[in-house]
Order: structure tokens, then C-alpha cells, then sequence
């Protein structure tokens, strides 16, 4: 094979990315138009009103909007408090040795259980126990939903943070050292200012995460078409109604639940751009 | 006065050790929980008809608690669907996504890779909700019906960025005296990539493609509306298939079937746990 048609092979080859890509967007725009041509752009967005009576339906995504956020934002709130320990643990204060390596296996090996077996747990271990607690009368919720989705994006934030956090330079902890700061004050002075920005958006990448998780969600938010009032009442993410009704729905119905996918798709897109933007600029300093 | 400063401030990192220490050892906490319970709950279900046989009716399954009885049949249904769809999905995958990754790591500096790479960076975001709805606009709508094929196909869309990736990021990572070495004894660029350097990279393209099928087996989302599922054993890839995470689903959404749910989520749990440790392992080993 000459180097010609090898690099046309190629060529052609890395098109397929362009080509999936362009084809997701493509789709899920035809297919939701018809959605925003009903609605219009912004009132679809604003609108709280989600119901499929024959002659009057009316669809809105305020709601799911909402209830992603919040599940989203309290997940992130949770899994800060985990996250940054291990991150310090396996990149800062064991660093290189054997029970950091089994810290991380164990981080990985909770990124890698299914979703819907995080859903089983926190279904028949965790409502149990919110109920228990007196917290909600039924269990599940938005706070259930965001406290199981909190540990399963820890293992994302902890294993980019401590890369960030492994990445300082010796010369300014030793220096800090020298001046007699105890290993706190180093890593309070030196570590997170310098870490800082990576860091941070390792936890915007893990939100990028938490957006679109499914499975969990959907067997925990308590799916209600409402928005939430509170954190401990149901609601439903645009991941959860789309896995609720997607099955069943069509036309209009089918239409606006694309458009929510569209929507998830344009905000998930978004923040991961920022998140990939942020690490090339921590990764030169 | 100043020596009381000096312990305050010892004390302080004292404590700090100490809470870092507890914070990262309870997240050790769920893994074992979860472990935990889907063991102690599906050990006893596992048997040898739980694999071989597929999956009861609900009435048949009524019928069997009514009696006191264990419920009858398994997940074979689920296990077979589930590996004709990963099958179909690698076979398309990884030649492909090897390609694109030698693509990228030949042409790091190109305008083009940069995008191709910005894009795979975009499609390994995208939730599998959406890789779910996606195929069935390409797949389910214009073959009119769901089928093992729509099902392979999310999967093969979930794959592809990830073996990508780790495909380019193993190449790039090769030491640049190889592929000159190659160069030098006067093999063209093709030669080269299939005689040096992606054998040289292979450990760390196993290990990816490992990670990757560990990521997609235990996704139910993109699978609800393209294989949907079936109760019956089936070969047939333009019908409607079952796999063990939808099964699990179907379980936990029906009231006379959630017996079963434990030793199905037991078997996708060890087996995706077994692939993350296993390509873990090889990583470090061929690593060294």
C-alpha cells in the first residue's frame, strides 16, 4: 500500500466522527421542529405545562429543565466533600504508594457499575432509609436522585483532579516547606492555588456527566411532571421523561421529547466544551 | 504565646490528615454496599437454569409465587441478545475506531484532526439517552420496527469515541525512535503503522477496547427503543432482542418478576467489575 491511499484510508476513515456527529444534530433538529414550530422556541422552553389529553396538548420543558438542574448542582454539592479527599489522598499525601492505588481501583470500579444497578441500590437501600429519616414520605425524589448521582461522579472528579493536583511542581511545595508551612498550609496555599483551575474543571466535566445520567435518575426522581418546589419532591430530569415516554409517545408528544433531547444534547455539548477548554489552558500553566 | 501558634497550627494539619483520610475511605462505603447487597440478594438465584433458560411470563411467574415456589426460567434471553448486539457492535467498531485514531495520532497538527477530535470529544459527552433516540430515528423508524441491529448500532455510536482515544492516546505515547527506526529501514507509512507501531500499541488498544465494552454493557437507555427486548431466546438480528440490563429493567418495573432482578444485576455486575479489573491488570502489566 503506498502512502497515498493509506492517508486517503485514513482520511475517509476519520470522516465517519464528522459524518455521526453531523447526523445526530441533523436528526434531532428535523425531528424536533415540529415541537418548536407548535410551540415556538421560547415558550417550549418556559412553558411548565406537560399534558397529552387529545385536542389540547400541551408541552413544556420548564420542568424537566428545572429538575435537571437541581439534581445536577445538589450532586455536585454532595460529591465536593468525597472528591477533593481523594483527590488529595491519591495525588498529594500518598501519592505513589500502594493504598492510593487501591483507593483509585476502588473509584474506578465504582465508575464502572451500570447505572441502573446504582438505581436498584438507591431504590430498595437508600429510599428506605430517606423514608426512615422522616426526609420525604415517599422516598424518592430529587434529593435521592442527586445523593446516588453524587457518588457516581465522584470517581470523575477525583481521578482528573488528582491528576492536576500530582502536577504541581515540587520547587514551590518545598519552598513552602522551607519557610516552615505544615503540609495543611501547603496545600491550602500552594496546591489549590496552583491546581486551582484544573480542578475545577474536572468538576465541570463531571457535571457534564451528571446531565445526562439516565437510569438512576429515572428510577429515583419519583417521575412527576412538576416542577420540583423543594428538594425533596419529586419531579422528573429531560434524561428521566425522555426514558419514561419515549416508548409510548408520537407525534406532537414524540416531537417535544426530541426537543428536550435536543436541548440536553446543546447544554451537555456546551459544558463539556467549556470543561475540555479549561484543562487544555490548566495543562499549559 | 508564639508556641501556642505553633500547636494550633500543627493541630490544624493534624486534622486535615485525619479528614482526608475518613472522607476518602467512605467512598469505598457504596462500592461494598452495592456489592454487598446484590450479593447477598442474587447469590441464590444463580443456577444453572437461571442461565440456560429465558425469561418467564408474569403469569407464570404468578403462579409460581402463589405456590411458594421460585420463580421459573433466567436471563438467557438477555445474555444472548446482549452478546449478538456487543458482537455486531465491536466488529464495526474497533476497526474503525483504530483507523480514526491512527488518523489522529498521524496528523495531531492538522486542522481537520483537531476537529475530528473535538467532535469524538463531543460524542463521548453525549448522554446515551441520546445515542437511544438518535437510533431509533436512523435505525428503528426507517426499518419500521426494533431490532438487534438498532440496538448494535447505539452501541457501536457509544464505542466508537472511546477506542478512538485510547487508540490515539497509546500511539502518541510510543516512543517517536520507533516509528523513525521503521521509516529508516525503508518502510513506507502504512507499513509502519501495521508492523511497528500498532503492534507496539496493542496492549494499550486491548485494554481500551476492554474499558469500552465494560462502559456499554451495562447501558439500558439507548437500548429501551432500539432492541426494546423479548422474552423469547432469539438469533435473529432485524427482530426485537433482549440484553440483561433491559432485562433488569423489565424486572424492577414489574411487581411478579422483581425476584429475579438481584441475580441478573449480580451477573452484569461481576462481569463488568471482572472486565474493569481485568483490563486494569493488563494495563499495568504490559505497561512495565
Amino acid at each position: 500500500m503506498n502512502d497515498r491511499l493509506y492517508r486517503i484510508i485514513l482520511f475517509v476513515v476519520a470522516l465517519v466522527v464528522p459524518i455521526v456527529c453531523g447526523g445526530v444534530v441533523y436528526a434531532l433538529v428535523t425531528d424536533a421542529h415540529e415541537a418548536f414550530e407548535h410551540f415556538g422556541f421560547l415558550k417550549f422552553l418556559t412553558s411548565s405545562e406537560w399534558s397529552y389529553t387529545e385536542g389540547n396538548e400541551q408541552y413544556g420543558a420548564l420542568p424537566f429543565i428545572t429538575g435537571t438542574l437541581m439534581t445536577t448542582l445538589m450532586a455536585l454539592l454532595f460529591c465536593i466533600p468525597f472528591s477533593l479527599p481523594v483527590a488529595l489522598f491519591v495525588g498529594e499525601y500518598f501519592r505513589e504508594t500502594k493504598i492510593a492505588s487501591v483507593l483509585s481501583t476502588v473509584t474506578d470500579l465504582l465508575a464502572g457499575i451500570p447505572s441502573i444497578i446504582y438505581g436498584l441500590w438507591g431504590f430498595y437501600t437508600l429510599r428506605p432509609i430517606i423514608m426512615a429519616l422522616n426526609i420525604s414520605p415517599q422516598g424518592s425524589g430529587i434529593l435521592t436522585a442527586s445523593l446516588v448521582l453524587a457518588i457516581m461522579i465522584v470517581p470523575y472528579a477525583a481521578s482528573l483532579s488528582a491528576e492536576f493536583i500530582k502536577m504541581v511542581p515540587n520547587d514551590l511545595k518545598e519552598g513552602a516547606y522551607s519557610l516552615g508551612a505544615t503540609r495543611a498550609e501547603v496545600v491550602r496555599k500552594v496546591i489549590f492555588p496552583v491546581a486551582g483551575s484544573g480542578i475545577f474543571s474536572s468538576y465541570v466535566l463531571a457535571i457534564g456527566r451528571a446531565l445526562g445520567e439516565t437510569m438512576t435518575v429515572t428510577m429515583l426522581i419519583g417521575n412527576t411532571n412538576n416542577i420540583p418546589d423543594s428538594i425533596t419532591s419529586t419531579g422528573n430530569s429531560m434524561a428521566s421523561i425522555i426514558a419514561n415516554q419515549f416508548g409510548e409517545a408520537d407525534g406532537l408528544r414524540l416531537s417535544s421529547l426530541i426537543a428536550i433531547g435536543l436541548i440536553l444534547f446543546l447544554i451537555t455539548a456546551l459544558i463539556n466544551m467549556i470543561g475540555k477548554i479549561m484543562i487544555k489552558r490548566a495543562r499549559i500553566v | 504565646m508564639n508556641k501556642l501558634k505553633v500547636k494550633h497550627r500543627l493541630a490544624k494539619d493534624k486534622l486535615m490528615l485525619w479528614s482526608i483520610c475518613l472522607l476518602a475511605a467512605m467512598t469505598a462505603v457504596p462500592l461494598l454496599a452495592i456489592l454487598g447487597e446484590v450479593l447477598l440478594r442474587g447469590y441464590d438465584q444463580l443456577s444453572w437454569s437461571f442461565f440456560t433458560e429465558s425469561t418467564p411470563t408474569a403469569y407464570k411467574a404468578m403462579k409460581a409465587i402463589a405456590a411458594g415456589e421460585p420463580i421459573p426460567g433466567g436471563i438467557a434471553n438477555g445474555i444472548v441478545g446482549t452478546m449478538i448486539m456487543l458482537g455486531m457492535a465491536i466488529v464495526v467498531a474497533v476497526p474503525l475506531g483504530i483507523l480514526c485514531g491512527a488518523f489522529l495520532a498521524e496528523n495531531s497538527k492538522s486542522r481537520f484532526a483537531q476537529f475530528v477530535s473535538y467532535l469524538t470529544d463531543l460524542l463521548q459527552g453525549t448522554p446515551s439517552v441520546i445515542i437511544g433516540i438518535i437510533t431509533y430515528i436512523w435505525v428503528v423508524v426507517p426499518m419500521k420496527g426494533y431490532s438487534a441491529i438498532a440496538g448494535s448500532v447505539a452501541l457501536c455510536v457509544m464505542m466508537l469515541p472511546l477506542i478512538i482515544r485510547s487508540t490515539e492516546e497509546t500511539l502518541k505515547i510510543l516512543p517517536i525512535s520507533l516509528k523513525e527506526a521503521g521509516l529508516a529501514l525503508g518502510g513506507n507509512k502504512s507499513r509502519v503503522m501495521m508492523k511497528v507501531q500498532l503492534p507496539a500499541a496493542f496492549g494499550g488498544i486491548f485494554t481500551g477496547v476492554l474499558l469500552a465494552i465494560s462502559r456499554v454493557i451495562g447501558e439500558t437507555a439507548p437500548l429501551m427503543f432500539t432492541a426494546l427486548g423479548c422474552s423469547l431466546i432469539r438469533f435473529s438480528i432485524d427482530k426485537p432482542i433482549s440484553a440483561v440490563p433491559l432485562l433488569i429493567w423489565e424486572f424492577f418495573n414489574d411487581p411478579n418478576l422483581q425476584e429475579l432482578i438481584w441475580g441478573a444485576s449480580l451477573f452484569l455486575l461481576l462481569f463488568v467489575l471482572t472486565l474493569n479489573l481485568l483490563s486494569k491488570y493488563l494495563a499495568k502489566k504490559w505497561n512495565h
